[in-house]
């Protein structure tokens, strides 16, 4: 079990309010991504959901009980940090065995479930290994084991891929999520990086200045953003955000049409507008082209076949069902 | 970067340090050597010829040597567990955060730009003379006699002296020891269930480990050789006569020059086991 309740949480720091009053459900057995931009106070809510934070109000119940006041030990959730957080001194296996030897648990219950997050984790050829003499892919998993073998009501991942090459982050993301799909344990995992947020999520909550933009299916974000905000965070490249005239015959503030749901021609079309640089990534290719009746350029993406030379004149027609309307405060219309 | 040419340019830059450091070094071992084989006498006839290993044998059957050793090991050892267990506890207090923190941290650091025959003397006349100090004024308020500290307990005063004067540098050591430890390993160690010393014993301690190796290496090179403390307070009396002190009594006070190089070379000796122990136990510890 590991339904997480929060309830009207605030958190500031002196004077500095940076997390206003917030409600929050995360079901149990949910995958949970909180993604955003630095600074956008979702590290500091995992740490209130973790205890090691307090909050300033507001109530955070686990499973139906108040754990707002309870220390982080007893919360039953375990936690794997951005830098990992290994003990440098001890071996893999204390490494893994530290929370069950706190706990007092009996050494043949202990060397039992470290062989099983081992075995699960491919680190049973490592576990008399220092952390030092690991790799960023093996340390990673040596603190996901630590996490594992208390066999906790949640995980709480804090931006655990941000220390790792592109490679080997493409790899462990879908370790990570295999091991959800395995486990069924709730999962909450923080992240600045929309991709992740993409690729792993059941849910994804934005947020931005401590403030929950849109909860969501990463679909439902991605084809339904509740605001311009939203609309310009999730998917990549991003979304296209248009003001101007142009936005004024849609009867809205600014449209944002996505780089797939524009057509490119180099006869006939909507907006008239001049290539700039291309981005050939062999499946696709993105064209920024900079429109007149736009202030800033457009991304526009096309089959990796087309191509197009820098300072050609194009035309550019966008999908009018696909089209995204906002009104003056950035809210979606209709 | 390593070429043969820059290699040799190394080498040739280099050379005068390295003869230099070599002359100060061989130059008195060599010559401590030379007279702790002879009989010289300044006052009393000067160089009186070769005398084999006569010194050797009559610095150490004298009844003073044994306690000597013992005294400098009582002192040695004392001084470090006092600063090496006082430094990790003032290191985790100075690391909280706290109002004056900047002037707090100099004071803690300030005895150690105390000169050594400076402390000496503040304390013996201030705190531990038994009439006018201020220990003998304590005692007198709870209508105890006083202690005649550098007769009475004379070893542990000069250990107390010796550890006032180290605490800071243990101090300052661990405490930037202790400001490098990653504050996520102590909150994952929070989060894995243990309690404020546990996460002491199992995180901070093993983390301070090197550092506490450098404390206990430097400050025995140094403890073994304090002598202004001694003189200063006991002149050597009551039980607190070292082995250098030993060797000042018999090159200055007996003008035995012969005796008090043999008696320098058996320090070198003592120092050489001493570091070869510490070394076997801690130096380990220095391996990443």
């Amino acid at each position: 079990m590991g339904q997480i309740q929060l309830n009207q949480v605030t958190k500031s720091f002196g004077d500095v309010q940076v997390i206003p009053p917030l409600d929050l459900t995360i079901e149990d057995g949910e995958f949970t991504v909180f993604v955003g931009p630095s600074g956008c106070g979702k590290s500091t809510l995992l740490r209130l959901i973790a205890g090691l934070e307090d909050v300033s109000s507001g109530m955070i119940s686990i499973d139906g009980a108040d754990q707002t006041m309870t220390p982080p030990a007893k919360r039953g959730l375990a936690m794997v940090f951005q830098s990992y957080a290994l003990y440098p001194h001890m071996s893999v296996r204390k490494n893994i065995a530290f929370p069950l030897r706190m706990a007092k648990m009996d050494q043949a219950e202990i060397d039992r479930r470290v062989e099983g997050a081992a075995s699960v984790l491919n680190l049973a050829d490592y576990l008399d290994r220092r952390p030092g003499q690991l790799s960023g892919g093996q340390r990673q998993r040596v603190a996901i084991g630590r996490a594992i073998v208390r066999e906790p009501a949640a995980f709480l991942f804090d931006e655990p891929l941000s220390n790792l090459d592109a490679a080997l982050r493409v790899g462990m993301r879908l370790e990570i999520s295999e091991l959800h799909k395995r486990l069924t344990t709730t999962m909450i995992y923080v992240t600045h990086d929309q991709v992740e947020a993409m690729t792993m999520a059941d849910k994804i909550v934005v947020l931005h200045a401590g403030v929950i933009e849109q909860v969501g299916s990463p679909l439902e974000l991605y084809r339904n953003p509740r605001n311009t905000f939203v609309a310009g965070f999730i998917g990549s490249p991003k979304m296209n955000l248009l003001e101007g005239p142009e936005a004024q015959k849609f009867n809205a503030k600014t449209i944002g049409i996505r780089p797939e749901h524009i057509g490119i021609s180099a006869d006939a079309g909507d907006w008239e507008g001049v290539v700039g640089v291309s981005e050939h990534l062999g499946s696709d290719t993105f064209f920024h082209v900079k429109c007149d009746a736009f202030e800033h350029p457009l991304t526009v993406r096309a089959s990796g076949e087309l191509t197009m030379s820098y300072g050609a004149k194009v035309f550019l027609t966008p999908d009018q069902a696909h089209l995204h309307r906002f009104d003056d405060q950035g809210l979606r219309l209709g | 970067m390593a070429t043969q040419h820059s290699r040799s340019a190394a080498r040739v830059m280099m050379a005068p340090a390295v003869i230099l450091l070599l002359g100060w070094m061989l130059i008195p071992l060599t010559m401590t050597l030379y007279f702790s084989f002879k009989k010289y006498l300044p006052l009393r006839g000067g160089d009186l010829g070769w005398v084999g290993f006569d010194n050797y044998v009559r610095f150490v059957s004298s009844s003073a040597f044994w306690p000597s050793i013992q005294t400098t090991l009582i002192i040695v050892g004392g001084v470090l567990a006092i600063t090496v267990s006082l430094g990790v506890l003032l290191a985790i207090l100075l690391n909280q955060p706290m109002w004056g923190q900047g002037i707090v941290r100099i004071l803690v650091i300030a005895p150690f730009f105390v000169m050594p025959t400076v402390s000496a003397l503040v304390w013996k006349n201030m705190f531990m003379d038994p009439n006018y100090g201020l220990l003998a004024h304590l005692w007198k308020f709870f209508g105890a006699t006083p202690v005649e500290w550098l007769s009475q307990a004379s070893l542990p005063s000069i250990v107390m002296i010796v550890s006032w004067q180290w605490l800071p540098f243990a101090t300052l050591i661990l405490l930037t020891a202790i400001q490098s430890l990653d504050s996520e390993q102590l909150e994952a160690a929070e989060m894995d269930g243990a309690p404020p010393i546990k996460r002491f014993g199992f995180i901070v301690l093993p983390h301070l480990g090197r550092a506490i190796t450098v404390v206990i290496l430097i400050q025995t090179i140094f403890l073994l050789a304090i002598f202004a403390e001694i003189f200063v307070t006991t002149g050597g009396a009551f039980g607190t006569k070292t082995l250098s002190y030993l060797i000042f009594q018999r090159v200055l006070e007996s003008q035995n020059i012969g005796l008090g190089s043999a008696g320098g070379v058996y320090a070198i000796i003592l120092a050489n086991i001493v570091a070869i122990f510490l070394m076997r136990i801690v130096g380990k510890n220095l391996d990443a």
